[in-house]
């Protein structure tokens, strides 16, 4: 059993190894989607575009296929991603606007763990009894709502009911420079307390849909883990000493289910990416979802290179989130040997 | 091998433990007892729906919707008139794209061209539950049977080992993306459409059953009566489809109940980015419904439009949720097991008091902890 400083350094060497292939898979799937199983391409991605570029693009769909591979695959490791049919490179618009995502999915990821793990908890500790029967309505409303329809109420009913914006990330252009293009943290580091304000009210309402829609798993992984752990000794013994219910449940018993839970809140990152698509389109939002509903032709105006760069991109992200899942388990789970 | 599939030993939140590529690095205790055969049957059925309350509920509305869509399939006039009456032109004689609000002839109101909303979201009943159907059926083959090769046949030096973790290492990737995301990518470059859009989410949703149904057959095929079976000079082939695939089928097909629901929200989204099934569609479609409503009719104004559709997904997947749902905690032995014990240890004081008779549910045949599981519990 290694579990000694350096044995983590093998541990983690060997995640980082391991995601090679897997990072190649996603790049070579992407290409075999866009290049491969594509029907007429050159037409259906650039419908608006001059005839040089659609017979830029017809030249480029002629050439053999590992030509193409070859060319795809360096330009993407080169950063040179290409451009939408009217001129805009796809790499500085994606790299601005993938913090804005990354801002609207940890804050919903906070929210589904201020929220959902409490929830599980409190169903654990009644199960099979109202307050569990409540919890279970609630995360199951949130698993049977269509991010589509949850975003459309809260932006287009919700929003007047509680007087929050719906739209964009400021209520007017903000006066600061935007050095990390997260609006909350832009804000702050300008040390602008209206603007914080704003960004925030902003901010609150796609989060909390994006949280509510993905809140299930979380709350159910929990709930299940506590009815594991709540009948164990240790749980009982610390009950004995006399300590009070909520030092039992929130300290004792919480801390060894929240191994499980740990990972699969890093496993739902893909369903949380996926999300923000339908969700930044329909609250006006300037990240890669947004980004990637424009590319994808939701708009009727649809961005080869981009297309590809953001699902490049949402790939990465969720392989990355799963080395962090994995890498938590690891640390956080003392049965599992690092060598 | 992978980064993926180590995590967390566990997959779509089933609690089923992953063995394999997991299994070297976190040491698990071997699975005892399993106990996860229910009595089949409608006997089973009605005293797992009796354990949880809500999976009755979630029971009576699937059986309500299915009936309603086999009404609409078989029997169209009495639920929707859209198809004959606008042929006579009864709503077709508005003269002005007038937009009746929910009245007692129109339930649901009259959208732009005054067609009954209420017909429209019938109608499509019958396509959504269809498509979510056909998907999900196709993913549990297709990847059913990779899981059931790649979990069954993984001898390690072997082809049959080589064959195994290509399976799992084509699923992994396919597994890293989300599956939204793969599925409008694959829907932007063949086209779109609905025959389209079906195929770019059978093309993503099959990875699921892979991890699945290989995690089941790994957990299932060292059981002694596998090994008894073979000492016995069974065919390994007899072997898969007789012992292996039968205990397997169960919680595939809870997994696929909640499934249809999934599929359905992962549908109707893609209808609603503008790339499913066209609005308006001889066969209407909820999601693309809510894509035309919402861009056309504000919603404080004719809030019927989009209220109605949504009303009518949030149903139909809620419906199949709490069944699954229901259903999952009772065949996953984890959750199982420890309302066993919970119920065994701590009896609620109010258990007996007023009450019927405690349940008894014949989930684990050869645990005995399993006939107590949910049974105390309420």
């Amino acid at each position: 059993m290694g579990r000694s400083t350096s044995d983590l350094l093998i541990f983690l060497g060997k995640r980082l190894l391991q995601l090679l292939p897997v990072l190649f898979g996603t790049i070579l799937l992407t290409f075999i989607v866009t290049h491969v199983a594509a029907v007429s391409p050159c037409a259906r991605w650039y419908p608006h575009a001059k005839p040089s570029v659609i017979a830029h693009c017809q030249a480029q769909f002629a050439l053999p296929i590992y030509t193409q591979f070859w060319n795809y695959f360096s330009q993407l490791l080169q950063g040179n991603w290409g451009a939408d049919q009217y001129g805009t490179a796809v790499f500085p618009v994606i790299a601005s606007s993938l913090p804005a995502t990354l801002e609207l999915v940890f804050t919903a990821l906070f929210l589904m763990i201020v929220i959902g793990i409490p929830l599980g908890v409190i169903a654990a500790q009644f199960a099979g009894r109202w307050a569990d029967h409540l919890v279970r309505i609630f995360y199951l409303s949130g698993w049977a709502t269509p991010t589509y329809v949850g975003a459309i109420i809260a932006a287009d009913f919700l929003a007047r009911g509680v007087g929050l914006p719906s739209s964009g990330e400021f209520s007017a252009p903000p006066p600061f420079v935007r050095v990390t293009h997260m609006s909350v943290v832009d804000a702050i580091i300008a040390g602008n307390l209206p603007f914080t304000f704003d960004a925030l009210s902003h901010l609150i309402l796609p989060a909390a849909v994006l949280a509510f829609i993905n809140m299930g798993i979380a709350t159910r992984m929990t709930r299940t883990s506590m009815l594991e752990v709540l009948p164990l000794d240790f749980v009982k013994s610390a009950r004995m000493k006399g300590l009070s219910n909520f030092v039992v449940l929130y300290k004792h018993a919480l801390r060894n289910a929240l191994i499980t839970t740990t990972t699969v809140l890093g496993v739902e990152a893909g369903a949380l990416l996926a999300g923000t698509v339908v969700i930044e389109e329909v609250f006006a939002w300037p990240g890669i979802g947004a980004y990637a509903f424009a590319a994808i032709g939701g708009a009727g105006r649809p961005n080869f290179d981009g297309a590809i760069a953001v699902v490049v991109v949402f790939a990465i992200g969720v392989v990355v989130a799963n080395l962090i899942a994995d890498v938590l388990y690891g640390v956080l789970d003392p049965r599992v040997d690092w060598r | 091998m992978n980064s993926t599939s180590g995590v967390g030993g566990t997959e779509g939140g089933t609690g089923v433990p992953i063995a394999g590529s997991a299994a070297p690095r976190v040491r698990l205790p071997p699975p005892v007892s399993r106990g996860r055969q229910l009595r089949s049957g409608a006997v089973g059925l009605y005293r797992v729906l009796r354990a949880n309350p809500l999976s009755f509920v979630g029971f009576v509305l699937v059986a309500f919707t299915l009936i309603l869509a086999a009404f609409v399939v078989f029997a169209p006039h009495l639920v929707a008139h859209y198809g004959a009456e606008q042929q006579t032109g009864v709503y077709n004689s508005a003269p002005t794209l007038f937009r009746w609000p929910p009245s007692f002839a129109h339930p649901f109101g009259t959208d732009g061209a005054s067609y009954d909303i209420f017909s429209e979201v019938m109608l499509a009943l019958p396509t959504d539950l269809g498509i979510g159907v056909a998907i999900a059926g196709v993913a549990l083959i297709a990847g059913g049977g990779l899981g059931l090769v790649a979990g069954f046949w993984d001898r390690p030096g072997h082809l049959s080992g080589y064959t195994s973790s290509f399976i799992m290492r084509v699923t992994d990737v396919f597994l890293a993306f989300p599956s939204l995301i793969l599925a409008l990518a694959l829907v932007a470059s063949i086209g779109k459409g609905t025959i389209q859009a079906m195929i770019a989410i059978m093309l993503t949703w099959w990875p699921y059953y892979v991890r699945l149904v290989r995690g089941e057959v790994i957990a299932v095929k060292h059981l002694p009566y596998v090994t008894a079976a073979r000492a016995a000079g069974v065919r390994e082939t007899k072997i898969l489809t007789r012992h292996v695939l039968r205990n397997v089928l169960e919680p595939v097909v809870v997994y696929f109940t909640l499934d249809i629901g999934t599929v359905l929200v992962i549908f109707s989204t893609i209808s609603f980015v503008g790339v499913g099934v066209p609005y308006p569609s001889s066969a209407p479609e909820w999601g693309s419904m809510m894509s035309f409503y919402q861009g056309n009719y504000p919603f404080q104004i004719y809030w019927w439009a989009i209220t109605f559709p949504a009303l009518a997904i949030f149903v139909t997947v809620l419906a199949f949720s709490l069944l699954g749902d229901g259903l999952r905690d009772v065949l996953d032995p984890r959750s199982r097991r420890a309302l066993a014990e919970s119920a065994a240890h701590e009896p609620p004081p109010e258990a007996n008091v007023g009450e019927p008779p405690v349940l008894t549910l014949p989930l684990g045949r050869d645990s005995p902890s399993g006939s107590a599981a949910l049974g105390g519990a309420p």
